[in-house]
Protein backbone atom coordinates (compact mmCIF):
# COMPACT_ATOMS: atom_id res chain seq x y z
CA UNK A 1 0.00 0.00 0.00
CA UNK A 2 1.66 3.20 -0.83
CA UNK A 3 0.83 5.46 1.94
CA UNK A 4 1.37 9.66 2.76
CA UNK A 5 2.28 10.71 6.46
CA UNK A 6 0.48 13.79 7.43
CA UNK A 7 3.48 14.84 9.26
CA UNK A 8 4.18 18.23 11.96
CA UNK A 9 7.83 16.70 12.49
CA UNK A 10 6.89 16.47 16.41
CA UNK A 11 7.28 13.04 17.52
CA UNK A 12 3.70 11.21 17.03
CA UNK A 13 3.46 11.79 13.65
CA UNK A 14 7.41 10.49 13.25
CA UNK A 15 7.03 7.84 15.22
CA UNK A 16 4.05 6.53 12.70
CA UNK A 17 6.03 7.63 9.93
CA UNK A 18 7.91 4.16 11.22
CA UNK A 19 5.23 2.38 12.08
CA UNK A 20 3.93 3.10 8.44
CA UNK A 21 7.15 1.91 7.12
CA UNK A 22 7.99 -0.67 8.46
CA UNK A 23 4.63 -2.70 6.99
CA UNK A 24 4.07 -0.82 3.71
CA UNK A 25 5.77 2.13 1.12
CA UNK A 26 5.81 5.25 2.36
CA UNK A 27 6.19 7.51 -0.38
CA UNK A 28 5.34 11.62 0.80
CA UNK A 29 5.23 13.54 3.97
CA UNK A 30 2.02 15.88 4.05
CA UNK A 31 2.02 19.05 6.04
CA UNK A 32 -0.69 22.03 6.68
CA UNK A 33 1.51 24.82 8.11
CA UNK A 34 -1.53 26.89 10.00
CA UNK A 35 -1.04 30.58 10.47
CA UNK A 36 -3.66 30.18 13.52
CA UNK A 37 -1.94 29.43 16.82
CA UNK A 38 -4.78 28.34 18.38
CA UNK A 39 -5.95 25.98 15.87
CA UNK A 40 -6.88 22.65 17.18
CA UNK A 41 -6.30 20.66 13.60
CA UNK A 42 -2.51 21.88 12.95
CA UNK A 43 -0.47 24.41 14.86
CA UNK A 44 2.80 23.03 15.88
CA UNK A 45 5.71 25.54 16.83
CA UNK A 46 8.57 24.89 14.02
CA UNK A 47 6.41 23.63 11.79
CA UNK A 48 8.44 25.13 9.06
CA UNK A 49 11.50 22.43 10.07
CA UNK A 50 9.33 19.91 8.28
CA UNK A 51 11.22 20.76 5.19
CA UNK A 52 14.24 19.95 5.86
CA UNK A 53 12.89 17.11 8.14
CA UNK A 54 11.21 15.92 5.03
CA UNK A 55 15.40 16.50 3.45
CA UNK A 56 16.58 14.13 5.87
CA UNK A 57 14.00 11.76 5.57
CA UNK A 58 15.14 11.77 1.82
CA UNK A 59 10.87 12.02 1.29
CA UNK A 60 8.95 14.57 -1.19
CA UNK A 61 6.88 17.03 1.19
CA UNK A 62 3.13 18.24 -0.04
CA UNK A 63 3.44 21.32 2.16
CA UNK A 64 0.27 23.95 2.17
CA UNK A 65 -0.51 27.30 3.99
CA UNK A 66 -3.70 27.12 5.69
CA UNK A 67 -4.93 30.22 7.72
CA UNK A 68 -6.02 27.70 10.43
CA UNK A 69 -10.27 29.26 10.61
CA UNK A 70 -12.00 26.04 12.08
CA UNK A 71 -13.61 23.47 8.89
CA UNK A 72 -12.01 26.23 6.25
CA UNK A 73 -8.47 24.47 7.09
CA UNK A 74 -10.23 20.68 6.46
CA UNK A 75 -10.35 22.16 2.47
CA UNK A 76 -7.00 22.91 2.68
CA UNK A 77 -6.01 19.63 4.26
CA UNK A 78 -8.30 17.78 1.76
CA UNK A 79 -6.67 19.59 -1.28
CA UNK A 80 -3.15 18.39 0.62
CA UNK A 81 -4.49 15.39 0.35
CA UNK A 82 -5.67 14.90 -2.98
CA UNK A 83 -2.10 15.97 -4.58
CA UNK A 84 -1.18 13.41 -2.94
CA UNK A 85 -3.24 11.08 -4.56
CA UNK A 86 -3.24 12.55 -7.45
CA UNK A 87 1.17 12.83 -7.75
CA UNK A 88 1.94 10.25 -5.55
CA UNK A 89 -0.39 7.53 -6.19
CA UNK A 90 -1.32 6.88 -2.59
CA UNK A 91 -3.90 4.67 -1.28
CA UNK A 92 -3.65 5.68 2.20
CA UNK A 93 -3.22 8.27 4.65
CA UNK A 94 -1.10 7.99 7.86
CA UNK A 95 -1.76 9.61 11.11
CA UNK A 96 -0.14 10.15 14.83
CA UNK A 97 -3.64 10.86 16.25
CA UNK A 98 -3.28 8.98 19.53
CA UNK A 99 -6.35 10.19 21.48
CA UNK A 100 -8.07 13.22 19.80
CA UNK A 101 -11.33 12.41 18.70
CA UNK A 102 -11.91 15.97 17.17
CA UNK A 103 -8.72 15.60 14.82
CA UNK A 104 -9.20 11.85 13.60
CA UNK A 105 -12.66 12.04 12.94
CA UNK A 106 -11.92 15.10 10.92
CA UNK A 107 -9.12 13.32 9.04
CA UNK A 108 -11.00 9.85 8.85
CA UNK A 109 -14.45 11.97 6.70
CA UNK A 110 -11.91 13.26 4.28
CA UNK A 111 -10.44 10.03 3.32
CA UNK A 112 -13.55 8.70 3.63
CA UNK A 113 -14.49 11.42 0.97
CA UNK A 114 -11.21 10.62 -1.14
CA UNK A 115 -11.68 6.93 -0.90
CA UNK A 116 -8.44 6.06 0.60
CA UNK A 117 -7.24 4.48 3.97
CA UNK A 118 -6.87 6.38 7.39
CA UNK A 119 -4.38 4.69 9.68
CA UNK A 120 -3.73 5.67 13.14
CA UNK A 121 -1.33 3.12 14.09
CA UNK A 122 -0.87 5.06 17.50
CA UNK A 123 -4.35 4.98 18.21
CA UNK A 124 -5.32 4.65 21.98
CA UNK A 125 -1.43 4.08 22.54
CA UNK A 126 -0.72 5.00 26.03
CA UNK A 127 1.09 8.14 26.23
CA UNK A 128 3.68 6.77 28.71
CA UNK A 129 4.41 3.79 26.13
CA UNK A 130 4.60 5.92 23.18
CA UNK A 131 7.38 8.35 24.59
CA UNK A 132 9.38 5.07 25.76
CA UNK A 133 9.14 3.68 22.17
CA UNK A 134 10.00 6.83 20.88
CA UNK A 135 13.48 6.67 22.86
CA UNK A 136 14.02 3.03 22.35
CA UNK A 137 13.75 3.96 19.07
CA UNK A 138 16.87 6.22 18.71
CA UNK A 139 14.18 9.60 18.33
CA UNK A 140 16.50 12.32 19.23
CA UNK A 141 13.59 14.92 20.49
CA UNK A 142 13.18 18.19 22.09
CA UNK A 143 10.62 19.64 23.74
CA UNK A 144 9.35 22.64 21.47
CA UNK A 145 6.59 23.79 23.26
CA UNK A 146 4.70 24.42 26.72
CA UNK A 147 0.94 25.33 27.31
CA UNK A 148 0.31 24.46 30.78
CA UNK A 149 0.83 24.01 34.35
CA UNK A 150 3.32 23.54 36.17
CA UNK A 151 5.14 23.59 32.97
CA UNK A 152 7.48 26.52 31.95
CA UNK A 153 10.51 27.56 29.77
CA UNK A 154 12.99 25.60 31.30
CA UNK A 155 11.27 22.95 29.92
CA UNK A 156 12.26 24.25 26.84
CA UNK A 157 14.66 22.61 24.30
CA UNK A 158 15.50 19.84 26.38
CA UNK A 159 16.16 16.39 24.56
CA UNK A 160 13.28 13.69 25.77
CA UNK A 161 15.32 10.74 27.62
CA UNK A 162 13.97 7.90 30.12
CA UNK A 163 14.76 10.56 33.20
CA UNK A 164 12.66 12.73 31.19
CA UNK A 165 9.54 11.17 30.81
CA UNK A 166 9.68 9.98 34.52
CA UNK A 167 9.60 13.41 35.59
CA UNK A 168 6.31 14.01 33.09
CA UNK A 169 4.66 10.88 34.23
CA UNK A 170 5.20 12.21 37.93
CA UNK A 171 3.49 15.73 36.71
CA UNK A 172 0.60 13.34 35.20
CA UNK A 173 0.36 11.63 38.68
CA UNK A 174 -0.10 15.09 40.51
CA UNK A 175 -1.50 17.38 37.98
CA UNK A 176 -3.27 15.18 34.92
CA UNK A 177 -0.78 16.29 32.72
CA UNK A 178 -0.93 14.22 29.53
CA UNK A 179 2.88 12.80 29.72
CA UNK A 180 2.67 12.87 26.14
CA UNK A 181 1.52 16.30 25.37
CA UNK A 182 -1.26 14.40 23.82
CA UNK A 183 -3.47 17.30 25.07
CA UNK A 184 -1.48 19.96 23.74
CA UNK A 185 0.61 20.64 26.98
CA UNK A 186 3.68 20.31 25.55
CA UNK A 187 4.62 20.03 21.63
CA UNK A 188 7.61 18.27 20.19
CA UNK A 189 10.15 18.34 17.25
CA UNK A 190 12.09 15.49 16.15
CA UNK A 191 15.82 16.00 15.44
CA UNK A 192 17.04 12.40 14.49
CA UNK A 193 15.40 9.33 13.90
CA UNK A 194 16.06 5.58 12.62
CA UNK A 195 14.98 6.79 9.40
CA UNK A 196 17.01 9.91 8.96
CA UNK A 197 19.70 9.70 6.94
CA UNK A 198 21.17 12.44 7.63
CA UNK A 199 20.27 14.54 11.20
CA UNK A 200 19.30 18.00 11.75
CA UNK A 201 21.67 20.19 13.38
CA UNK A 202 20.21 23.55 15.47
CA UNK A 203 22.18 26.33 14.91
CA UNK A 204 20.74 29.03 16.36
CA UNK A 205 17.58 29.04 18.68
CA UNK A 206 14.75 31.66 20.45
CA UNK A 207 13.15 31.47 23.54
CA UNK A 208 9.80 32.91 23.74
CA UNK A 209 7.96 32.26 27.24
CA UNK A 210 5.67 34.04 29.70
CA UNK A 211 4.47 31.60 32.99
CA UNK A 212 3.46 28.32 32.03
CA UNK A 213 3.38 29.44 27.67
CA UNK A 214 6.32 29.03 25.75
CA UNK A 215 8.05 28.00 22.52
CA UNK A 216 11.69 26.89 21.23
CA UNK A 217 11.60 28.71 17.64
CA UNK A 218 14.06 26.97 15.89
CA UNK A 219 15.92 30.34 13.94
CA UNK A 220 18.27 28.56 11.80
CA UNK A 221 19.39 24.68 11.07
CA UNK A 222 21.28 22.11 9.04
CA UNK A 223 21.65 18.57 8.05
CA UNK A 224 24.52 16.98 9.49
CA UNK A 225 26.30 13.72 8.40
CA UNK A 226 25.26 10.79 11.22
CA UNK B 1 -11.35 -16.23 28.96
CA UNK B 2 -12.01 -13.86 26.50
CA UNK B 3 -11.92 -14.39 22.81
CA UNK B 4 -11.63 -11.07 20.57
CA UNK B 5 -11.75 -11.86 17.37
CA UNK B 6 -9.57 -9.51 15.17
CA UNK B 7 -11.91 -8.00 11.99
CA UNK B 8 -9.31 -6.63 10.14
CA UNK B 9 -9.17 -7.61 6.16
CA UNK B 10 -4.65 -9.10 6.44
CA UNK B 11 -4.44 -6.20 3.91
CA UNK B 12 -4.81 -3.94 6.40
CA UNK B 13 -1.40 -4.51 8.68
CA UNK B 14 -2.53 -1.69 10.84
CA UNK B 15 -6.38 -2.85 12.10
CA UNK B 16 -5.24 -4.62 14.80
CA UNK B 17 -3.63 -1.66 16.53
CA UNK B 18 -6.13 0.61 15.59
CA UNK B 19 -9.56 -1.40 16.36
CA UNK B 20 -8.02 -4.96 18.23
CA UNK B 21 -5.69 -3.59 20.93
CA UNK B 22 -7.63 -0.82 22.72
CA UNK B 23 -10.38 -3.47 23.33
CA UNK B 24 -7.85 -5.77 24.64
CA UNK B 25 -5.83 -2.67 26.71
CA UNK B 26 -9.72 -2.66 28.25
CA UNK B 27 -10.65 -6.55 28.62
CA UNK B 28 -7.09 -7.49 29.79
CA UNK B 29 -7.63 -5.49 33.24
CA UNK B 30 -10.70 -7.56 33.56
CA UNK B 31 -10.03 -10.64 32.48
CA UNK B 32 -7.54 -13.40 30.81
CA UNK B 33 -7.65 -12.62 26.85
CA UNK B 34 -7.28 -14.42 23.52
CA UNK B 35 -7.23 -12.79 20.25
CA UNK B 36 -7.62 -14.34 16.92
CA UNK B 37 -7.98 -13.28 13.51
CA UNK B 38 -11.28 -14.68 12.02
CA UNK B 39 -9.80 -16.56 9.62
CA UNK B 40 -8.39 -18.46 12.55
CA UNK B 41 -11.49 -18.85 14.91
CA UNK B 42 -11.79 -22.34 14.84
CA UNK B 43 -15.28 -23.81 15.95
CA UNK B 44 -14.01 -27.04 17.96
CA UNK B 45 -11.86 -24.44 20.04
CA UNK B 46 -14.74 -21.55 20.94
CA UNK B 47 -15.50 -24.35 24.42
CA UNK B 48 -12.30 -22.93 25.75
CA UNK B 49 -13.77 -19.02 25.98
CA UNK B 50 -16.21 -17.49 28.06
CA UNK B 51 -17.25 -14.25 25.94
CA UNK B 52 -16.32 -13.32 22.31
CA UNK B 53 -15.95 -9.81 21.73
CA UNK B 54 -16.18 -8.88 17.68
CA UNK B 55 -13.46 -6.05 16.72
CA UNK B 56 -14.72 -3.06 14.38
CA UNK B 57 -12.26 -2.53 11.20
CA UNK B 58 -11.61 0.69 8.98
CA UNK B 59 -13.84 2.39 6.98
CA UNK B 60 -12.58 1.07 3.99
CA UNK B 61 -12.52 -2.48 5.06
CA UNK B 62 -15.64 -4.26 4.55
CA UNK B 63 -13.88 -7.89 4.25
CA UNK B 64 -16.28 -9.33 7.28
CA UNK B 65 -19.40 -8.16 5.31
CA UNK B 66 -18.64 -10.34 2.39
CA UNK B 67 -18.61 -13.23 4.21
CA UNK B 68 -20.96 -13.80 6.73
CA UNK B 69 -20.53 -17.71 6.61
CA UNK B 70 -16.92 -17.56 7.97
CA UNK B 71 -19.51 -16.49 11.04
CA UNK B 72 -21.39 -19.40 11.21
CA UNK B 73 -20.44 -21.09 14.47
CA UNK B 74 -22.22 -17.70 16.22
CA UNK B 75 -25.73 -19.34 15.40
CA UNK B 76 -24.79 -22.09 17.82
CA UNK B 77 -22.41 -20.49 20.19
CA UNK B 78 -24.61 -20.06 23.23
CA UNK B 79 -22.20 -17.63 25.33
CA UNK B 80 -22.22 -14.10 25.51
CA UNK B 81 -21.20 -12.06 22.47
CA UNK B 82 -20.76 -8.56 21.76
CA UNK B 83 -20.03 -7.27 18.55
CA UNK B 84 -18.64 -3.77 17.90
CA UNK B 85 -19.20 -1.80 14.59
CA UNK B 86 -18.06 -4.51 11.48
CA UNK B 87 -18.59 -7.14 14.74
CA UNK B 88 -22.39 -6.11 15.26
CA UNK B 89 -22.75 -5.54 11.36
CA UNK B 90 -21.69 -9.39 10.78
CA UNK B 91 -23.34 -10.54 13.60
CA UNK B 92 -27.05 -8.76 11.90
CA UNK B 93 -25.77 -10.61 8.64
CA UNK B 94 -25.32 -14.00 9.98
CA UNK B 95 -28.35 -13.76 11.35
CA UNK B 96 -30.69 -13.03 8.34
CA UNK B 97 -30.42 -8.93 8.39
CA UNK B 98 -29.52 -6.62 5.94
CA UNK B 99 -27.04 -3.27 5.31
CA UNK B 100 -28.24 -0.40 4.31
CA UNK B 101 -25.72 3.03 3.71
CA UNK B 102 -25.64 5.37 6.50
CA UNK B 103 -22.01 7.37 7.10
CA UNK B 104 -21.77 8.56 10.34
CA UNK B 105 -18.41 9.79 11.24
CA UNK B 106 -17.42 11.44 15.10
CA UNK B 107 -19.14 12.18 18.21
CA UNK B 108 -22.79 11.55 17.49
CA UNK B 109 -25.79 11.11 19.84
CA UNK B 110 -27.38 8.17 20.53
CA UNK B 111 -30.43 7.53 22.61
CA UNK B 112 -31.26 4.43 24.67
CA UNK B 113 -34.83 2.74 22.91
CA UNK B 114 -34.74 -0.23 25.36
CA UNK B 115 -33.78 -0.91 29.05
CA UNK B 116 -30.63 -2.73 29.14
CA UNK B 117 -27.42 -4.09 30.84
CA UNK B 118 -24.88 -2.31 28.80
CA UNK B 119 -25.96 1.77 28.75
CA UNK B 120 -28.94 3.91 29.56
CA UNK B 121 -30.58 7.42 28.75
CA UNK B 122 -28.95 9.38 26.11
CA UNK B 123 -25.24 9.77 25.46
CA UNK B 124 -22.48 10.33 22.40
CA UNK B 125 -20.49 7.99 21.05
CA UNK B 126 -17.84 7.87 18.74
CA UNK B 127 -19.31 6.74 15.06
CA UNK B 128 -16.86 5.14 12.39
CA UNK B 129 -19.05 3.55 10.06
CA UNK B 130 -20.49 3.76 6.14
CA UNK B 131 -23.38 1.12 6.54
CA UNK B 132 -25.86 0.28 9.69
CA UNK B 133 -27.52 -2.87 10.46
CA UNK B 134 -31.35 -3.44 9.88
CA UNK B 135 -31.51 -6.35 12.15
CA UNK B 136 -33.73 -9.21 11.55
CA UNK B 137 -37.16 -9.75 13.60
CA UNK B 138 -34.55 -11.98 15.88
CA UNK B 139 -33.09 -8.79 17.12
CA UNK B 140 -34.20 -5.89 19.88
CA UNK B 141 -33.01 -2.49 19.47
CA UNK B 142 -30.99 -0.85 22.12
CA UNK B 143 -30.25 2.52 20.95
CA UNK B 144 -30.70 4.58 18.01
CA UNK B 145 -28.72 7.89 16.38
CA UNK B 146 -30.71 9.83 14.67
CA UNK B 147 -30.02 8.22 11.42
CA UNK B 148 -29.53 4.55 12.38
CA UNK B 149 -29.64 1.85 14.44
CA UNK B 150 -26.78 1.71 17.27
CA UNK B 151 -27.23 -0.84 19.61
CA UNK B 152 -28.90 -4.58 19.62
CA UNK B 153 -29.69 -7.98 21.47
CA UNK B 154 -30.64 -11.12 20.38
CA UNK B 155 -34.19 -11.60 21.89
CA UNK B 156 -33.07 -15.15 23.68
CA UNK B 157 -29.16 -15.38 23.38
CA UNK B 158 -26.42 -13.04 25.40
CA UNK B 159 -25.52 -11.45 21.34
CA UNK B 160 -25.09 -8.18 21.57
CA UNK B 161 -23.73 -5.65 18.89
CA UNK B 162 -23.12 -1.72 18.86
CA UNK B 163 -22.11 0.28 15.73
CA UNK B 164 -20.27 2.98 18.09
CA UNK B 165 -16.73 2.17 19.40
CA UNK B 166 -16.52 2.04 22.73
CA UNK B 167 -13.36 1.62 22.72
CA UNK B 168 -12.57 4.96 22.01
CA UNK B 169 -15.46 6.83 24.02
CA UNK B 170 -17.42 5.18 27.06
CA UNK B 171 -15.23 2.02 27.83
CA UNK B 172 -17.22 1.18 30.26
CA UNK B 173 -19.45 -0.62 27.99
CA UNK B 174 -17.07 -3.02 27.46
CA UNK B 175 -16.44 -3.52 31.46
CA UNK B 176 -19.85 -3.89 31.89
CA UNK B 177 -20.26 -6.47 29.26
CA UNK B 178 -17.64 -8.23 30.64
CA UNK B 179 -18.61 -7.90 34.05
CA UNK B 180 -22.07 -8.77 33.40
CA UNK B 181 -20.95 -12.04 32.30
CA UNK B 182 -18.07 -12.44 34.75
CA UNK B 183 -17.63 -16.01 35.25
CA UNK B 184 -16.89 -16.82 39.00
CA UNK B 185 -14.35 -20.15 38.74
CA UNK B 186 -13.86 -20.39 42.51
CA UNK B 187 -14.81 -23.66 43.96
Amino acid sequence: MRLGVLFSGGKDSTLALHKAAEREEVVCLITLISKNKESYMFHTPNIDMTTLQAEALGLPLICKVTAGKPEEELKDLDTAIAQAINYFKIEGVVTGAVESVYQASRIQRICNHSKVWCINPLWKRKQKAILEESVAEGFKTLISGVFAYPLDKTWLGKQIDEALIDQLVSLNEEYSLSPSGEGGEIETTVLDAPLFKKKIGVLDFEVEAQGNSGVFNIKAARLRDK
Amino acid sequence: MILIVDMNSTKNPFGFNEFVLPIVSIAEELEECVVKHYLEVNEEDLADYDKIILSGSALMDTVTLDQPAQFAWLESFSKPVLGICAGMQTIGLVFGGRLKKCSEIGMTEIATSEKNILFSSTFKVYALHNYALVPSAEFRVLAESSNCIHAIKHESKDVYGVLFHPEVRNREIVERFIHAFAVDRRI
